[in-house]
């Protein structure tokens, strides 16, 4: 089902379709005004002007000076930075996205065998998800502290001899996918209400067929859910490339840029030292790369994700 | 026939067992950054920094929370936040449902086309436009002043526009035609009906506005440099920043800070969740 008709079919009301009416139309303009206008003064105009900027030298003083494609150039050529950030950032959203899902679901699905107490561990686990910026992550540069931090004074328990986290160039991107690994709850809760959604009589029509457990959660479980899984799939790309408080708060983008996420690159050129041309060309790079990965997660769904068929009007 | 059951109940047991098992260290793993960052606050330094570290403080210092919070004008930070939170969230509240109303329950030509618009907004990175928000923000003259946080949030925001408008869409068309017909105007079936109806997801945008801009760094950041015009986030950056190891002083204030976010949640978990539920679910 193609966006356009997704929204065109639950917008329909065949039944009322009586010709617009022209005070409606007047009304309904004058409501959306405000969408409108900051749709063109803070989202049309400033993302053509960013694509300006991006051919200009400018440090907000003095006059921007056309340079051409020096900054793509530079981005792509010269500076060795930008393909850095952008590689670990997709890696390590690689490593974080899929993890959130698996343990989304796993605890989801756990949650939903008509356990006694579902609310108190459905509040437990979503609590972590509310809390972010900044506290979060001092919090977790605590944590991860190599001599004195709750992780490795826990890893200890256990005989283990933790790394020094934060201050490791191979341990600090695991880091990260661990402290986001703690708000595994932001996606569980969907998740559940998913599983709960799906109708019982399927389970029993598989049961009676012989499906064993395995069968069930491939054959019936994740199909229903493949949809679900598939929205946090793309939300989870655009929400994850953009992590820059923790690198910010925790590491700075060190060791040896070993964390240096493509925000935090971005940000310096832009505001630390005024390259703003330079800085637009990183932004633009940086959607179009958010884009294309969001296009070829579109391009697999038609192969796993599974719509029910679809009969009759939704209201 | 009998020992099968026998059999297959004692199997239901026991994987009930592993079930909260399971789901019982989960619950420790996920609660103990939380009760490290209680047991830390509490600790004098020099137990901060003892080798084994202690779990829960041997000797509690209830002072390190008023010591920590006088170190930097805190109140200053916090009465700066919640200006600015308020005036977003009333924004983004009102702007969003009033969009959302005309891409729900109104019809107009281009209605369609347009919400696809708004769909597409939602997945764009707010940094490819930032530059240049941020150069009309400094010809406006409201670089370091509130007003950069504060007025887009009054443009109504993608996200609360579909979730409102898929909500909106539940109501009964019926009833809308009813008052029109009794006499009510389409503006006063917004205001009359459609937003009382809403009470619930208009209280989830309301939560996640609050969330959103308790927790924002980013944006502050960027707009603000006085340190009178600090918020709360930037407060603690600050904080962090000149007392980087003291960490009784920073798990103290970080805890003052998250405080109002875990009370609402705990008071509002369930509209929060159905929230987030229909966000991502429908």
């Amino acid at each position: 089902m193609s966006l356009a008709t997704f929204v065109k079919k639950q917008g329909a009301f065949a039944k009322f379709n009586i010709g617009y009416q022209r005070g409606e139309t007047v009304l309904a303009w004058a409501m959306v005004s405000p969408w409108v206008a900051g749709f063109l003064l803070l989202t049309a105009f400033p993302m053509v002007a960013s694509l300006a900027l991006s051919f200009f030298r400018w440090d907000i003083l003095s006059a921007p000076r056309w340079v051409g494609l020096a900054n793509y150039e530079k981005l792509f050529l010269i500076d060795p930075l930008p393909m850095h950030a952008l590689k670990i950032t997709v890696l390590f959203s690689l490593a974080s996205i899929p993890l959130n899902i698996v343990f989304g679901l796993a605890i989801a699905m756990l949650l939903n065998t008509n356990i006694r107490g579902l609310a108190v561990f459905r509040t437990i686990y979503y609590l972590p998800a509310i809390l972010s910026g900044v506290a979060v992550a001092i919090l977790w540069q605590w944590i991860f502290s190599s001599d004195f931090g709750l992780l490795n004074t826990a890893l200890r328990v256990v005989g283990i001899e933790g790394p020094a986290w934060l201050g490791s160039k191979v341990w600090v991107l695991p880091a990260f996918v661990i402290m986001r690994l703690w708000s595994v709850g932001g996606g569980m809760v969907i998740y559940l209400a998913g599983l709960q959604a799906i109708p019982t009589d399927l389970y029993e029509a598989a049961e009676i067929d012989g499906a064993n457990w395995w069968q069930r959660i491939f054959r019936i479980t994740l199909p229903m859910l493949s949809p679900t899984i598939f929205f946090q799939l793309i939300t989870g790309v655009i929400f994850t490339m953009q992590i820059f408080t923790e690198t910010f708060i925790m590491t700075d983008g060190g060791p040896a840029n070993s964390s240096l996420f493509y925000l935090l690159y971005l940000y310096r050129q832009a505001f630390q030292n005024f390259k703003m041309g330079y800085a637009s060309a990183l932004a633009w790079v940086f959607f179009l790369a958010i884009l294309l990965l969001t296009l070829i997660l579109f391009a697999t769904a038609k192969f796993w994700v599974y719509y029910e068929a679809e009969s009759g009007e939704e209201d | 026939m009998s020992s099968r059951g026998v059999s297959l109940s004692a199997r239901q047991i026991i994987s009930k067992i592993i079930v909260y098992l399971l789901l019982g260290v989960g619950s420790i793993i996920i609660l103990m950054p939380l009760q490290w960052m209680i047991s830390t606050s509490l600790k004098p330094l020099s137990h901060v920094f003892r080798f084994p570290p202690e779990f829960w403080p041997q000797k509690i210092i209830w002072t390190n929370y008023a010591d920590a919070l006088t170190q930097l004008p805190f109140d200053l930070y916090f009465r700066n936040t919640v200006f600015i939170v308020i005036f977003c969230l009333l924004g983004e509240v009102i702007v969003s449902s009033v969009v959302a109303y005309a891409f729900s329950r109104l019809r107009w030509r281009g209605r369609n086309a347009l919400f696809i618009v708004v769909l597409a907004t939602m997945m764009l990175p707010r940094q490819v436009t930032l530059i240049p928000e941020f150069i009309i923000f400094k010809e406006l003259d409201m670089i370091d002043t509130f007003w950069p946080l504060i007025l887009p949030s009054w443009f109504g925001n993608p996200f609360y526009i579909f979730l409102l408008r898929q909500y909106f869409l539940t109501h009964s068309r019926e009833l809308d035609q009813a008052a029109v017909i009794d006499g009510c105007s389409r503006f006063g079936v917004f205001w009359r009906i459609t937003l009382p109806m809403s009470k619930p997801v208009l209280a989830a945008v309301a939560i996640f506005s609050f969330q959103f801009h308790w927790n924002d760094f980013f944006r502050p950041l960027i707009f603000l440099f006085s340190e009178e015009n600090y918020t709360l986030a930037l407060g603690l950056r600050f904080f962090q920043g000149t007392y980087g190891t003291e960490w009784n002083s920073l798990m103290a204030v970080s805890l003052v800070v998250m405080l109002p976010l875990i009370v609402v949640f705990f008071f509002t978990q369930k509209i929060f969740i159905q929230g987030v539920v229909f966000t991502g679910y429908k």
